[in-house]
């Protein structure tokens, strides 16, 4: 670790909290119908929506009602996708000449989109036609990203409002959000990465004579308008399959530190907007404090890791100075991969600029625990505020006793419904990673796709389902995915990530809004101060440590052991 | 705190009792109800099973099997025998109160129309029905809760309140409710009955401090919920480990996983949970209060305004008659002769103490022929009393009241009249307007005297967040003045019940939960309206039906510690809950490496505590796990030390003590056991 290492580190997270603050209240003005600069532009493009849609703006939904709209607007596109996919070699802007996609692999790749994961168990330029690329994948990197944050909107408005039944349209909250908000933002990001050098075109590769004077053909395509929103909406899904190690989606560490910024830039704005319509911008502060000390001890954990290096390769007389090096870009350099790492898995964003199974093993537990902590630090678009809340909830709900009152969090009261249904969204997490790795541990279908053994395999077995259940989408890679048996547990894993957490945190919003809000004293339980931000992380690790710590234990810990211990297996 | 009895926690008796309790709550109907300590069973009972099976098969690591099938069970009986021992000190005074129930006979009268027909029929207490009317005389217990609707007696109702000192029970008024299981002391009263044999006050009370048909209250609910999610996470957690295991190379035994599940599964807490919850409500019955239900013990701990009685909580309620101030045209001694006719019949302290005023320093002699007066009462309404005697008419009362009654009004009331009123106002003290004949004669001044300690409760109750609102039926004036002698929040002066009832609904609405106390009858709605309503024990039936508690020593000082009660039951659930949590961390540096150490001995870097042997690591943590719960029943008994400061000091202090005390005690505990089992050969 070097000083200049976290002054880079420190720089691009200044940036971030620079440009989240306005962002933020922007997107409040926003979603709350309030003119922006943007309004006399857009205002009537919205109309248009709403005039071919018959949808009337004014008119309020229930918490059911936003839920199964959600769900039926995200069942359309998925269904949509997969038919695009599967029938991509009848259709137009296929210049490589695609053959369909496979049904499970169709299915997976679906789900994958849909639900902001953007897994991908295929190689990109190999599999999808530019049709597919723009107007399946792209079109539905915006509109995962929207529903997560009009979920989040929705979530909030629960606690900004007393005594109601409605949390908003989630059509106008789509609609707003993609209009006003991802569509400016990817416009001014993808001229920025072009800028920087990403390609943006329509044609389909270059030929290139090497070297040694072979022909190698290059693959291109419209690289960095995907680029723009896959990382402004955590989506992560590359054009190429090396993501944005590829030269082409990220050719130089200013297009690093650009990919870096705008991961981070709307779930860090959100907490501002969470703030703001809740009516006290401290506590959204207090969340995304709780968030980034733990992301900032994950990318110092990583740093270190990686810079310590690995002792085999050293005794190997390979030149320790640089650290552990295997699978990173020299571009980068060890702290800005180490940031890329924390910030890619923290945020359920999936880009990678590293090979995630060279890291070290120690350093591999940092995005792997990250993932599993539930993608909240500071999470998906929209995903990482709700699921804060639900930890918020928790945490209130486990020590806001102890203050000799009923648990109540800014001003809703906790009771049972809320209990219930936040023990229901945070059971689905440890149920479906945990299962499907302990399945597949010990099928024989499902180890023949391991590239390694001992406790290597364990944890890519391990990442692949942690990567899925929190929509992450990042490969810890040395794993065969591309299979029947992954294709369709990674799918289910990624669709009851997603939409099983989300049901029963969209039901607290009803039964919150519902309830009157209860006006602070000094006798209230303190959730904007440091202790309460403490006590957040402190349950945030427990609760996720008790849950993974026995499988971490047997994946990358054992593994760190043993390399120390100078054994390989 | 003035019969706060605490006996010792563990008597003989009790824990003999609670012993053999704790094997009979093993019965599966009783554990299903708490989810956490059925998973313990049943896991226990697996365990067993595997000990018969090792047993008739012969096989090896007998002793080890063995001892953690014993430990899990004690974890169960452990939890029962907290709940027993809870649930047993409350039994002890229910069985002193259903003695005083037993078979009571009671006269049925046959014609309660008539009131001259005292015709009746004898009848078991058991047989009477709502609506019977039934005579009791002196000596007789009274057979059921009800009304008396005439007569008069003193009732010794020491079998409820502990108090011996008998009291007056009349018909109508706010002095007409009788309890079953009282004695008449002396004379007779007929009393209708309102509740049925099974459902009275006594039989309430009896079912409440047995437990009996204690139900979850809301958030012991919801807090089960999250100890039955954490339990189903671990659940998964631990089956999963299974298939890691598998794929390690590694062959877990049963036993050893349910070591680490039980260990993990929030034991503690789950154990203690329902004890807690008894004890809360028993610290309040020892404290002479009985809720009637748990729930409003809870939301006492909620309350964020508290509306106190002036008179007897704040004040100590005898406003004396200090000095009597003419107005003009009328000497001093004039007022004091007319206040001392108006007072004759007010047996009022306020009365006696301006008679006593009037005849020593004033000097006036007692008047003659008062017995052929008329007096005129006192009520709530007019909010004056006088008397009519030799053709003279002296009233006295309330100021605004009595310048109505001139027809004129505090402006328009001679200066020196008004400047007494306001004066005395101001000082904190009241002021009674004389009058007579439709003149102003003058003004009494009544001191009320505040509480030497109030100011400084009242400012830990603001440090809490609570609100005090003083109630009086003083003029704003008056009220202004002793509200900030006092140092309350805010009063409501002039206070009529409707106003009670309308400040308590203002408030709500604004999301704020209300306590109260009160007696009559007309503060029934407010009470049934406040979040917790105290009725006082010698208050109407109304009131002690509308209330959620019921106060046994009538003392409206009590509100206060009612909700630091409540909040001491929070506090106590929630740093064991989050003990518990806490805990589980050093279970997993005990239990993962001893079970994969064979596999993997690099693991025992992870071996933090230097356990022995994997074996004794585990039982060691198995046998923390259930200690820690016998260790724990003194606190969940008596609750955690309660303080006055503000949450967020409340907050710091207990995540301190429990949270941070929860990582580490287990550590030291669990190595400690450790070097016993190894000592002892016993793993």
């Amino acid at each position: 670790m070097t000083l200049v290492g976290w002054l880079q580190i420190a720089a691009v997270l200044v940036a971030v909290l620079v440009a989240a603050r306005p962002l933020g209240f922007y997107m409040a003005r926003v979603v709350q119908g309030e003119r922006t600069f943007l309004s006399p532009y857009l205002t009537r493009v919205e109309r248009v929506f709403y005039n071919a849609s018959g949808i009337n703006p004014e008119k309020e939904q229930s918490w059911l009602a936003y839920t199964l709209a959600m769900l039926v607007f995200n069942g359309v596109g998925f269904l949509s996708l997969y038919a695009l996919m599967r029938l991509q070699a009848f259709l137009p802007l296929n210049p490589q000449k695609f053959g369909g996609v496979a049904p499970d692999l169709a299915y997976n790749t679906a789900v994958s989109f849909v639900t902001n994961t953007n897994w991908q168990a295929y190689s990109g330029e190999t599999t999808m036609s530019h049709l597919v690329q723009i107007a399946g994948l792209t079109v539905h990197n915006f509109l995962s990203a929207a529903t997560g944050i009009a979920l989040a909107i929705a979530m909030t408005r629960a606690f900004a409002r007393s005594s109601v039944t409605t949390l908003g349209n989630f059509w106008v909250d789509m609609n707003r959000t993609t209009l006003y908000v991802l569509l400016p933002l990817s416009v001014l990001l993808a001229l920025a990465f072009a800028l920087s050098g990403v390609p943006q075109t329509l044609s389909a590769s270059v030929d290139a004579t090497t070297l040694e004077g072979i022909k190698q053909t290059i693959s291109l395509g419209p690289v960095a308008s995907q680029e723009a929103i896959k990382q402004l909406g955590t989506n992560g899904g590359g054009f190429f399959n090396a993501n944005a190690a590829h030269p082409f989606e990220n050719p130089n560490a200013w297009s690093n530190i650009l990919s870096i910024w705008s991961m981070l830039l709307v779930s860090t704005a959100l907490t501002f907007t969470f703030g703001r319509m809740v009516g006290d911008i401290r506590q959204g502060t207090v969340l995304l404090i709780a968030m980034w000390s733990l992301l900032i001890a994950a990318v110092g954990i990583a740093y270190w890791a990686e810079t310590s290096g690995n002792p085999l390769l050293v005794q190997a007389g390979v030149n320790a100075a640089g650290g552990n090096m295997e699978g990173k870009e020299v571009r980068f350099g060890q702290a800005m991969t180490a940031l890329y790492v924390a910030v890619t898995t923290g945020l359920s964003c999936g880009a990678v600029n590293a090979m995630h199974n060279s890291l070290t093993p120690l350093g591999g537990v940092v995005p792997l625990f990250l993932i599993q902590l539930g993608e909240i630090l500071p999470g998906g678009t929209g995903s990482g505020l709700y699921g804060m809340l639900v930890m918020a909830i928790i945490t209130v709900f486990i020590a806001g006793l102890m203050v000799g009152r009923t648990p109540e969090y800014l001003g809703k009261k906790i009771e049972a419904r809320e209990m219930k249904l936040a023990m229901l969204a945070v059971l689905v997490l440890p149920l479906v990673i945990l299962s499907f790795t302990a399945v597949s541990a010990v099928l024989p279908t499902a180890l023949e796709s391991l590239a390694n053994s001992g406790p290597r395999g364990l944890t890519e077995l391990l990442y692949a389902y942690s990567s899925a259940a929190g929509n992450n989408g990042s490969a810890f890679a040395g794993l065969n995915v591309n299979t029947p048996w992954f294709n369709t547990t990674l799918g289910i894993t990624m669709m009851l990530g997603r939409f099983a957490y989300v049901i029963p945190v969209m039901a607290i919003a009803g039964s919150l809004a519902a309830k009157k809000k209860v006006p602070a004293s000094p006798g209230t339980f303190p959730t904007r101060s440091p202790l309460f931000v403490s006590l957040l992380v402190g349950v945030i690790l427990i609760l996720g440590g008790l849950q993974y710590f026995p499988a971490l234990a047997l994946g990358p810990i054992v593994e760190h052991l043993l390399m120390n211990a100078g054994k390989t297996f | 705190m003035s019969k706060a009895t605490t006996p010792p926690l563990f008597e003989a008796a009790l824990v003999r009792q609670a012993v053999v309790d704790a094997f009979v709550k093993l019965a599966p109907g009783k554990l299903v109800r708490k989810p956490v300590m059925f998973v313990t069973g049943v896991v226990a009972t697996l365990v067993t099973l595997l000990y018969v099976r090792d047993l008739v098969a012969h096989r090896a690591g007998l002793l080890f099997t063995g001892q953690i099938a014993a430990w899990l069970w004690f974890t169960v009986l452990f939890a029962n025998f907290a709940e027993a021992i809870a649930e047993g000190r409350g039994k002890a005074q229910a069985d002193a109160l259903r003695r005083t129930r037993s078979d009571t006979p009671a006269k049925l009268l046959l014609h309660p129309d008539d009131s001259k027909d005292d015709l009746w029929e004898p009848k078991h207490a058991l047989e009477l029905q709502v609506g019977d009317v039934v005579l009791v005389e002196a000596g007789d217990t009274i057979p059921a809760d009800g009304e008396v609707i005439e007569g008069i007696a003193s009732v010794n109702e020491s079998a409820v309140t502990g108090e011996s000192a008998p009291v007056i029970r009349e018909s109508g008024g706010d002095r007409s409710a009788v309890t079953g299981g009282t004695v008449v002391l002396s004379d007779w009263i007929k009393v209708r009955v309102t509740a049925a044999a099974g459902s009275s006050f006594l039989d309430r009370m009896i079912a409440l401090v047995e437990g009996a048909e204690r139900q979850k209250t809301p958030n012991e609910l919801a807090l089960s919920i999250l100890l039955s999610g954490m339990t189903l996470i671990f659940l998964i957690a631990v089956t999963t480990l299974w298939g890691f295991a598998g794929y390690s190379g590694t062959t877990l035994s049963l036993t050893v996983l349910v070591a680490l599940l039980v260990t993990l599964i929030p034991t503690t807490i789950g154990g203690l949970l329902s004890a807690i919850g008894i004890a809360g409500m028993d610290r309040l019955i020892r404290f002479n209060v009985v809720a009637t239900s748990g729930r409003a013990v809870e939301a006492a701990g909620d309350v964020d305004v508290l509306l106190l009685d002036k008179t007897g909580t704040i004040t100590y309620g005898n406003r004396l008659a200090t000095e009597f101030i003419p107005a003009p045209g009328a000497t001093a001694n004039d007022v004091a002769a007319a206040a001392l006719l108006a007072s004759l019949a007010d047996e009022t302290p306020e009365g006696r103490s301006i008679v006593a005023l009037a005849k020593g320093t004033y000097a006036q002699a007692e008047p003659v022929g008062a017995a052929k007066a008329l007096f005129v009462p006192f009520s709530a309404q007019t909010r004056i009393s006088g008397i009519d005697v030799d053709g003279r008419s002296i009233r006295k009362g309330a100021v605004d009241a009595v310048l109505k009654l001139v027809g004129t009004t505090i402006a328009d009331a001679p200066r020196i009249f008004r400047e007494a009123v306001e004066g005395i106002s101001r000082s904190g003290g009241t002021p009674l307007a004389v009058t007579e004949g439709g003149s102003l004669l003058g003004v009494i001044h009544l001191k009320d005297v505040v509480k030497p300690d109030i100011k400084e409760r009242f400012a830990a109750l603001r440090s809490m967040g609570i609100k005090t609102v003083m109630v009086t039926g003083d003029n704003p004036i008056t009220a202004a003045a002793i509200a900030s002698e006092a140092g309350v929040d805010d009063y409501i002066a002039e206070a009529t019940p409707q106003d009670k009832l309308a400040y308590i609904k203002a408030e709500q609405a604004k999301g704020r939960l209300i306590a109260m106390c009160g007696d009559g009858t007309n503060d029934a709605p407010a009470l049934a309206q406040a979040d917790v309503g105290v009725a006082m024990q010698t208050g109407t039936q109304a009131a002690r039906e509308a209330g959620n508690m019921v106060d046994l020593d009538s003392n409206p000082t009590k509100l206060i510690e009612v909700t630091q009660i409540g909040k001491q039951l929070l506090m106590t659930r929630g740093s064991l809950t989050t003990f518990s949590i806490a805990n589980d961390v050093a279970k997993y540096f005990a239990i993962i490496p001893a079970l994969f150490l064979v596999t993997y001995p690099e693991l025992a870097a992870l071996n933090v505590m230097h356990l022995g042997n994997p074996q004794s690591a585990i039982l060691s943590a198995v046998v923390f796990n259930a200690l820690i719960i016998i260790a724990l029943v003194p606190l969940a008994l008596k609750g955690i030390a309660y303080r006055s400061v503000g949450a967020a000091a409340l907050l710091r202090r207990n995540l301190l003590i429990y949270g941070v005390g929860g990582l580490l005690v287990p550590f030291i505990g669990i190595k400690i056991i450790d070097m016993i089992v190894i000592a002892l050969h016993l793993a």
